[in-house]
């Protein structure tokens, strides 16, 4: 507890550690407050369609007359929703197979890294496309194919984390005294691999974002009506000649969000690296 | 000037930001070396030993500089005097690797991995020099045989991974020494060495001394390794020179308590099972130096004065300098005045 | 020191490393670290091994704590074979060897506590009651001179020294009967040397330890050792009582490691024997002696035939031809 206050302390005084910090929490803070801050339901015509922005309708409404602006805000929680979850997912089994892996070494590892790289082979939107299509549309399945694509690089990071880790004396040390493998995997080893793997848990969001916000484009993802970055731009893009707003204002926000999520994570790389440290 | 090299009132400060003031790492360090002189600088991790010997050849980088008030002059092979610490870039350049020149601790990290020995050798000559292509590798063959290095003409040849530590030590040497120059300062050279190699690393040392008329300053921790090459030493504890002296002088007029402590301990003992003679404490950190001597807290001697005032360097006998109250000729009462 | 009983025995130890190479990973050479060596340690007594780097000392004293895996041999300790057990019971007579490292700056968890680096080996191999617990940290805090402040501290803020101090600590809060002490004061200043190496002695007198005490300092191995082998490319070469080893070195690879010890004195004369080229690949070792390819004195014998230990005097054995009747 003492550490993570340390980190944000540490994050706060890097500048763009500092405009990560509060850009995240702002979109986080528009995703909860969608339902009070959004002027129309995201799913009703409230509207001309095609309508340029304008005072009632900030963005403008889209081919069906719905508010934009109000459904960027219901897209955001959708965004963060998947992208948290899909992570959350890719992360827990990652950090558990690299753990076995770097661990025990051996055929185990051996085993464990072929599927990785199997997996890793694949573009990752290729191989979500795939899963999805096994599983089927809309958000659950749609978290579950971009938490499956992001297994192998949570798995390649702890692994490599611990393998070294291992290979520290005080590891040894606490060998040599006697301490159990359990003890020995989380007291002695699993703090070296929080750092690099919080960073890639920061990055891989944006990605899982971006994945969503593709597959919704390509149709595969969040299903209309339910409003998804990726899906409007995909309903957008019919009309982009003549409404270029109804596109714009999704693309924004994927962009933005994006942003974020990696000048967060680049800047909690260098906070978190202990060789820059003095 | 008499001398090949005369550091006056050196000090090295560390930057430790804008807002507070730098710390001083070492201190009003006087120093002469005679030419083909090799002088021993002995102390422990931390004393000051091997930034004061940066110094001279301008290595210090953010955030060390060299204190204001500071003289390093140094006698050229042209008998011209130059203050080295008022040298542009340019000017050190031309310097080192010709008239002064550096071995280091670690020869793995020292040599590029990426060239062979010869390009390394001839990399100095086509830098100090105008040989041609030809006389570059006469020079270093010859060089490496002067080194002792066996099979020379294939050493050139090879990288530096393909070597030893101690023939990398030997290829050191080599390159340092290819100029002819004035001064080689040797950085710990034996330290990451085996014995056995160290021997062999420190013979070679002594030999190649009568060949060249290059003067030696020679870092170490090591008195055993002072014992074996060096003419006069100065011992470094805190960042000052707490004991000057010839080497025979040193090791039996031992005048320093500090001194004393060194060779008293480990190195010096055969003897199993008994226990060792142990300076108490631990060196203080720059920054941390006690108004007096700095040696005051680990010292068995240690009086009332010690605490208060701060002992210069005085001569005790000929030749013969210490840093210490007990060795200043004035009585206590004198002192305490 | 004879009239305690042995404590441990290594009787024809090996360790292999595999070379592996190939898209399969199968081993295509062995690097020979530790070849067949033998020696005994009694209670309370410390065994100096001394050798360059290289030679396989530090391998031979992690092989007998079981932190590599030896490849053959046995490690008799207490009259029942280490090897033979399986790794939950091996990890519970840890609690009887223990192992000081060398760097005191990478040995200890930067993230504990020195309270919680010294509570560690006691959790694991007790059941104690906090004050129970208490009790024992302040006692070894104190027995090797930390005060009871310090522990709350974290190891980034001691000096080599302290660290070193913590580490021994560690190592010695279980009251274990054997210790390895690999280079102990390696990276230490020589004025804080002297201070480790008698606090290992004053601890041994007082928790009647064992060491095995590896080093490449000569010096230092003679000060605290009351035998000594000497190892060379995986082989202890010579070993017996230390002063009779440092006054009369039988093997000529001893006789040139002494001879190359710095000199004491700029006044010393001293006679120095040169040895030749470097220590050979320990993973193509040279047929016959280890030593001959550097040895000043080689025979025809030597490369040939591996030379057998050979008594020089009570208790003092060296494996080479010369010493052939």
């Amino acid at each position: 507890m003492r550490h993570l206050l340390q980190t944000i302390r540490d994050l706060w005084k890097d500048p763009m550690g500092r405009v990560g910090i509060i850009g995240v929490l702002l979109l986080i803070l528009l995703a909860v407050i969608a339902p009070l801050a959004a002027p129309y339901d995201p799913e009703q015509m409230v509207a001309m369609p095609k309508l340029a922005p304008c005072a009632e309708h900030w963005f403008g409404t889209d081919n069906y007359g719905r508010d934009i602006f109000s459904r960027i805000l219901y897209g955001a929680r959708v965004s963060l929703e998947v992208g948290i979850i899909a992570v959350g997912i890719g992360a827990t089994a990652g950090y558990v197979l690299g753990l076995v892996a770097g661990y025990f070494e051996g055929p185990v590892d051996r085993v464990i890294m072929c599927v990785m790289d199997i997996l890793f082979a694949f573009p990752s939107i290729l191989l979500a496309i795939f899963i999805s299509a096994v599983l089927g549309r809309g958000i659950g399945p749609t978290m579950v194919a971009i938490g499956i694509v992001n297994i192998p690089v949570f798995a390649r990071t702890v692994r490599a984390a611990v393998i070294s880790a291992k290979g520290l004396e005080y590891v040894s040390n606490a060998r040599s005294v006697g301490v159990r493998t359990g003890a020995i995997l989380i007291r002695h080893i699993s703090p070296n691999v929080v750092a690099p793997f919080t960073v890639q848990a920061t990055l891989a969001l944006s990605s899982a974002i971006l994945t969503e916000a593709s597959m919704s484009f390509l149709g595969l993802g969040i299903q209309p009506p339910d409003p998804s970055w990726g899906s409007m731009l995909s309903e957008a893009r019919s009309y982009m000649e003549q409404a270029p707003w109804t596109a714009l204002f999704p693309i924004l926000f994927i962009v933005v969000t994006i942003l974020l999520f990696n000048i967060l994570g680049d800047s909690l790389r260098d906070v978190l690296d202990p060789k820059l440290k003095t | 000037m008499e001398h090949l090299l005369e550091m006056r009132n050196l000090s090295i400060d560390l930057s430790r930001g804008k807002r507070r003031r730098p710390v001083k790492l070492v201190e009003g360090i006087d120093l002469n070396i005679d030419k083909k002189q090799n002088f021993g600088v002995v102390g422990e991790s931390g004393c000051g030993k091997s930034i004061t010997c940066s110094s001279i050849m301008g290595l210090l980088s953010f955030p060390l500089s060299v204190g204001r008030g500071s003289v390093i002059r140094f006698q050229r092979s042209d008998g011209s005097e130059t203050d080295l610490l008022k040298l542009s870039k340019k000017e050190l350049q031309k310097l080192r690797g010709k008239d002064i020149s550096m071995i280091f601790q670690e020869p793995m990290t020292a040599l590029d991995p990426m060239y062979t020995i010869e390009d390394q050798i001839v990399e100095s000559l086509r830098f100090h020099t105008d040989m041609n292509k030809a006389q570059m590798h006469e020079a270093a063959l010859d060089m490496l045989k002067k080194v002792k290095i066996p099979r020379p003409e294939q050493i050139l040849t090879d990288y530096p991974h393909h070597l030893s530590g101690g023939m990398l030590q030997r290829v050191m040497i080599a390159i340092a020494l290819i100029n002819n120059p004035r001064l080689l300062i040797a950085d710990e050279p034996t330290t990451a060495l085996d014995v056995t190699i160290q021997a062999q690393i420190l013979d070679l040392m002594n030999e190649l001394r009568e060949i060249y008329d290059t003067s030696v300053i020679m870092i170490t921790h090591d008195l055993g390794v002072i014992a074996e090459t060096c003419e006069q030493v100065a011992v470094l504890y805190a960042g000052q020179v707490v004991e000057e002296a010839g080497v025979d002088e040193i090791f039996h007029n031992t005048a320093h308590p500090y001194t004393v402590g060194l060779l008293r301990s480990v190195t010096s003992l055969g003897g199993a099972q008994k226990e060792l003679y142990a300076i108490r404490g631990t060196v203080p950190t720059a920054g941390n130096f006690s108004a007096g001597c700095r040696f005051a807290d680990r010292c068995e001697h240690c009086m009332s004065i010690c605490r208060e005032q701060a002992p210069k360097l005085v001569e005790v006998s000929h030749g013969h300098k210490c840093r210490c109250w007990l060795h200043t000729g004035i009585t206590r009462e004198e002192a305490a005045q | 020191m004879s009239e305690h009983s042995v404590l441990l025995e290594v009787q024809n130890l090996k360790t292999y490393f595999p070379i592996r190479g190939g898209l399969m990973r199968k081993a295509v050479g062995y690097v020979h670290a530790v070849e067949d060596v033998s020696f005994t340690i009694r209670e309370q007594e410390t065994f100096g091994l001394v050798g360059e780097s290289g030679c396989g000392k530090s391998t031979t004293g992690r092989t007998i704590l079981r932190l590599i895996e030896p490849t053959g041999g046995q490690i008799l300790f207490q009259g029942s074979d280490l090897c033979a057990l399986g790794q939950e019971a091996m990890r519970r007579r840890r609690r009887d060897m223990q192992l000081v490292f060398q760097d005191p700056y990478a040995s200890l968890n930067p993230r504990m506590t020195v309270r919680r680096l010294l509570e560690e080996p006691l959790l694991t191999h007790f059941s104690l009651s906090p004050k129970e617990l208490e009790e024992q940290v302040l006692w070894m805090s104190a027995a090797v001179g930390l005060a009871p402040e310090q522990l709350e501290r974290y190891p980034h803020q001691f000096s080599g020294g302290q660290r070193q101090r913590i580490s021994i600590a560690r190592a010695l809060i279980c009251k274990p009967k054997f210790v390895v002490a690999d280079e102990p004061v390696s990276a230490l200043d020589v004025s804080i040397q002297s201070q480790i190496l008698n606090l290992l002695m004053s601890l041994q007198k007082e928790l009647k330890l064992s060491y095995l005490f590896i080093s490449h300092d000569l010096n230092v191995v003679r000060h605290i050792s009351n035998r000594v082998g000497i190892m060379y490319l995986g082989r202890i070469v010579e070993q017996g009582e230390t002063e009779e080893v440092y006054r009369h070195p039988a093997h000529p690879y001893t006789q040139a490691l002494l001879s190359a010890i710095p000199k004491r004195d700029p006044a010393e004369e001293k006679v120095r024997i040169h040895l030749d080229g470097d220590v050979p690949n320990p993973a193509d070792p040279p047929k016959g002696c280890p030593f001959h390819d550097r040895c000043p004195r080689c025979m025809e014998v030597c490369r040939q035939t591996l030379p057998a230990d050979r008594q020089v005097s009570p208790g003092h054995f060296a494996a080479c031809h010369l010493l052939a009747p």
